[in-house]
């Protein structure tokens, strides 16, 4: 979604998407291009409120002529496209990026639909080995360029302990596929704060803060823009991941109210997860005009004041 | 947590790239109107691309790159200490905890394993500790490296060594390499340059009078303006100003000349498409990252012939409207590095370069940019990323270079060999150029030779010789052993066996053998060399150098590396034949899914051991 205030009109593309003759306006993606056809492609470096990284590669779509698959989700139809959404090709390659992210990352928490693309595409990551035992090396002083080689019996990942730094969200890069969504939200795409890069390279390659400091000595100002655009529960409310370690957490046991955030005169639209009365996380509409997903500190995490009973001296 | 204050070495080493700071905002004093001004928006955007001078200044001096002298960079260049750490951390030669001031890189790649690479190690680690250590004995430690680009002089090293006791910090290769060799260097310091370095082995005897673009190398002095000129030097870019920008790019179009740098794409498509973009300005670009394991040719040229890279790079900017070329050199390379900027500085003395070349009104410079460790700082766009000051993460394409590429400009890059080319196509004229060759590929050829060779070296062939042509120049297999291999176009080339030593080695015989010609590489594996363990160093490679952006690549080269050790210690998952399957799979969507040509062909040479059965099973093949 993008905010225009003038629609001009674009000049059609036609081209072929699975065999069907497809119009779009110029400049569509082919991603957006399927959606209208109602073909359901997997996306998971893809949010509509951020610029496309295309960096997953789930989203590979087979456009004939071309060397090798192209990302749906950037790539702009052209005319005379011939496009395939699900040939041999595509199905390979979609079903190897989830095999190979589910072999290496914890994706217990990631949305429902990943799981069902798991199964669409046949992903079966155990043909990667048995998941290798967190190795006690620590990701975050890795130097670029140099790895311990294991015994290859066991499948590498990127299992390490959650970091709990701050009393506002938990960060447990275990569950961590590098999407880049929050880099995006807290730099350029909407936050512009710069407090979390991607560090390191290759599969040593992370989120971090510089000199992977805690986030209290970061630039980090607690907006929680990173917490709403992470697709597989990494970055995470600390009031929901002390409720998931004790057991708690029970999302149908939970309501959610909209209302307008009391604290300023912008009007952002809050909507407040409340589990036995009382305010477990708080999120923002993605599609509202206003906020686009978007809050601040005080929005995001000043909840803790309504709830609070008794004053502290 | 080291603490975020800043030492006076360390701002000193800033201050000495990137000048004293001119007010309180970036560092300096707090008087004047600062308390009221900032120095944000576009003039600290366009501050980024110090980056990397600012960190190697710190990591020469230094030894390494503490959180308060980055404080002080992000300070003086406006940028987000997140982000310039997101850098630092990215390349192989910056080191973000103390380490010892001399570092010993020590190549344990390909080519020097068949030159005793791992038996320099094990001496390494008896002499100096394990590797990476903090060098408390005597302040030296040694890393395994990557191919250095000496590979005709295996086994190879690179010493990195920061100021220390008032001693300017320096940097060389040894090759080869011995632990007194290396000794020897560090008690000499400093390596003054050699007016004319030695020279790999070119041709057969007798035979030079056929070496186009190796013509000059050893001949000429690298740091004698006039002894370039007086060996034809800047021949080429006065036919280039008789001709105007749009004969140039004829002539390159009448020669066929395509690229060297391994994608072998016609140089005249992308010239033509910078010059006639209306976007200006218009950069010009030398790619001398050379990292492709086995390769070296770049290097050679640029340490040896320097003013013709200089030369070939202003008659690009010349052709297609850029007013300022960049070259970009791998940071292992610091004698060209030396040499390059020591030849523009002479051009520039002698009016080639500057506001108005030859007197003849066109104005042209060059930056020389020196990477920091990251073979996919090779990639055109990774290089754009890097010359920036940021990760040398590839982008996706399109935009290409030609509409969208340094700095978002319409940008031409071509590889050091393809530029010399154009020297060539102007002196002899491009249908004179295209009727050398073969029909498919014309002009000739720059071939690294490596490996269990008699005589390894840089070969120069007209295309069309073969691959058995190109061997017995280099003295054949040494020790007169049997063959077993050939890797061509390095570690994102693939393996050939000893039946196709008649293939020609053009761009269409090897594409018909399917095989590719890449960077030239040619090296040569005798029945003595496990191969296994050759093709696991290959997969250590590209799982060391994705940038990691995207998951086939990233999560890939780690499985692909995880199969083979399974396959070579005798522990494969199900039979040998499953392992070889999913090793298929991985490579198809590597191949498919990747962002980059790294991904892209991080299985090519891994599947081409496989096919030929290179690959044994069993419980040897240890390796590291
Ligand atoms: C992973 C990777 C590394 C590369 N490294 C180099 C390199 O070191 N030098 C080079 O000239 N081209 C390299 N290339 C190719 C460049 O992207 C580009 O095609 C080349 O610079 C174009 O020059 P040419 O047309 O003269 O060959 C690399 C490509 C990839 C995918
Ligand atoms: S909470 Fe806001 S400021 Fe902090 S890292 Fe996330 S997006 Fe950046
Ligand atoms: S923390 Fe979440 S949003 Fe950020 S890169 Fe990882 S998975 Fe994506
Ligand atoms: S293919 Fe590898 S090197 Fe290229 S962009 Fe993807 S992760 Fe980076
Ligand atoms: S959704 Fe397209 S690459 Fe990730
Ligand atoms: S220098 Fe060692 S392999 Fe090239």
């Amino acid at each position: 979604m993008s905010v225009r205030f003038a629609d001009l009109p674009r000049r059609l593309v036609s081209l072929t998407i699975d065999g069907r003759a497809v119009r779009v306006p110029e400049g569509t993606t082919l991603l957006e291009a399927c959606r209208q056809e109602g073909i359901d492609t997997p996306t998971l470096c893809y949010v509509e409120t951020l610029t496309p990284v295309n960096v997953c590669r789930v989203c590979v779509v087979e456009v004939e002529g071309a060397r090798a698959l192209v990302p749906a989700c950037s790539r702009r139809a052209e005319a005379g496209m011939v496009v395939h959404t699900d040939s041999e090709r595509v199905r390979l390659s979609r079903r190897m990026v989830l095999e190979l992210l589910a072999s290496s990352v914890d994706l217990s928490l990631a949305a429902p639909e990943v799981r069902a693309w798991m199964q669409r595409y046949g992903a079966d990551a155990s043909r990667m080995g048995p998941a290798a035992a967190p190795d006690g090396h620590h990701r975050d002083q890795a130097h670029p360029g140099h790895h311990r080689v294991g015994d290859g019996a066991r499948a590498e990942t990127v299992a390490q302990p959650v970091k709990v730094d701050n009393e506002n969200y938990v960060r447990d890069y275990s569950r961590c596929i590098l999407c880049y969504k929050c880099v995006g939200a807290c730099g350029t795409d909407a936050q512009n704060t710069f407090a979390i890069a991607v560090a390191g390279r290759g599969f040593e390659a992370r989120i971090s803060t510089e000199h992977a400091v805690p986030l209290p000595d970061s630039a980090c100002v607690y907006c929680g823009n990173c917490i709403a655009v992470c697709p597989t529960g990494a970055l995470m409310f600390r009031s929901e991941h002390e409720m998931r370690q004790a057991g708690t957490w029970d999302e149908s046991r939970q309501t959610v109210t909209t209302t307008i955030c009391p604290y300023c005169g912008v009007g952002c639209n809050l909507e407040l997860h409340v589990q036995d009365n009382t305010i477990v996380k708080v999120t923002s509409p993605l599609d509202h005009d206003v906020t686009r997903g978007n809050l601040c500190v005080k929005g995001r995490f000043g909840f803790e004041f309504v709830q609070r009973r008794t004053r502290e001296g | 947590m080291a603490s975020g204050r800043t030492t006076a070495a360390e701002r000193a080493a800033v201050d000495a790239v990137l000048g004293p700071p001119s007010s309180g905002w970036t560092g300096g004093g707090r008087d004047r109107l600062d308390g009221h001004v900032a120095f944000g928006g576009r003039s600290a955007r366009e501050r980024r691309r110090w980056l990397l001078p600012a960190l190697h200044a710190v990591q020469d001096r230094l030894g390494w790159i503490s959180p308060g002298a980055l404080d002080y960079i992000c300070t003086r260049l406006t940028i987000p200490p997140a982000e310039a750490y997101a850098v630092v951390s990215f390349y192989a030669l910056f080191a973000t905890e103390p380490q010892a001031p001399v570092v010993v890189h020590l190549c344990d790649d390909i080519a020097c394993r068949c030159q005793g690479a791992e038996a320099l190690c094990a001496a390494a680690e008896a002499r100096f500790g394990p590797a990476g250590g903090t060098g408390a004995g005597d302040g030296i430690t040694w890393v395994r490296s990557p191919c250095l680009g000496q590979c005709e002089r295996g086994p190879a090293a690179l010493i990195q060594s920061a100021a220390q006791a008032g001693a300017a910090p320096w940097s060389a290769a040894v090759a080869p390499a011995t632990l007194e060799g290396i000794a020897a260097g560090l008690a000499a310091g400093a390596p003054g340059p050699p007016p004319v370095g030695p020279l790999p082995p070119q041709a057969v005897d007798g035979a030079t009078d056929r070496l186009r673009l190796l013509r000059r190398t050893g001949r000429v002095d690298p740091g004698q303006l006039d002894s370039y000129r007086a060996h034809g030097g800047y021949q080429a870019l006065r036919r280039a100003i008789e001709l105007g920008p749009q004969g140039v790019i004829q002539e390159l179009k009448a020669s066929g000349l395509v690229g060297r740098g391994g994608a072998a794409f016609p140089t005249a498509v992308k010239w033509e498409a910078v010059a006639a973009n209306p976007v200006r300005p218009h950069y010009a670009v030398c790619n001398g990252d050379e990292s492709e394991p086995g390769t070296f040719k770049d290097r050679v040229l640029m340490e040896q012939d320097p003013f013709a890279v200089v030369e070939a790079l202003t008659i690009m900017g010349f052709a297609c409207g850029a007013e300022q070329g960049h070259c970009y050199v791998r940071g292992e390379y610091p004698l060209a590095i030396a040499r390059l900027r020591h030849a523009i500085d002479r051009a520039r003395d002698r009016g080639l370069l500057g506001s108005d070349v030859m007197g003849h009104g066109f104005r042209f410079d060059i930056e020389v940019h020196r990477g920091a460790g990251a073979y996919i700082a090779g990639e055109e766009t990774a290089l754009f990323n890097s010359a920036e000051g940021k990760r040398a993460e590839p982008r996706n394409k399109p935009p290409f270079p030609a509409q969208a590429g340094l700095f978002g400009q319409p940008t031409v890059i071509n590889n050091v060999e393809t530029l010399l080319n154009v020297l060539e196509v102007l002196e002899q004229g491009g249908a004179a150029y295209a009727a050398t060759g073969t029909p498919g590929s014309a002009g000739t050829r720059l071939f690294c030779v490596s490996g269990c060779v008699d005589r390894p070296g840089l070969y120069e062939f007209e295309f069309g010789a073969t691959l058995r042509q190109v061997l017995d120049a280099a003295g054949g297999v040494r020790a007169g052993r049997p063959l077993r291999t050939v890797l061509l176009g390095g570690a994102a080339g693939s393996f050939v066996g000893p039946d196709q030593l008649d293939l020609p080695l053009t761009f269409e015989g090897a594409r018909a053998a399917g095989a590719t010609l890449g960077s030239g590489v040619v090296m040569v594996f005798d029945d003595g060399v496990d191969l296994t363990d050759i093709v696991r160093r290959i997969a250590r490679f590209f799982r060391d150098e994705s940038c990691g952006q995207c998951v086939p690549c990233r999560v890939g080269t780690v499985r692909q590396e995880e199969l083979l050790t399974r396959i070579a210690t005798g522990r494969a998952r199900g039979s040998t034949a499953d392992e070889l399957a999913l090793l298929t799979d991985l490579g198809a969507a590597m191949r498919d899914a990747s962002i980059c040509g790294l991904g892209q062909t991080a299985s090519t040479a891994v599947e081409s051991a496989a096919r030929l059965g290179l690959i044994a099973t069993g419980g040897g093949g240890g390796g590291s």
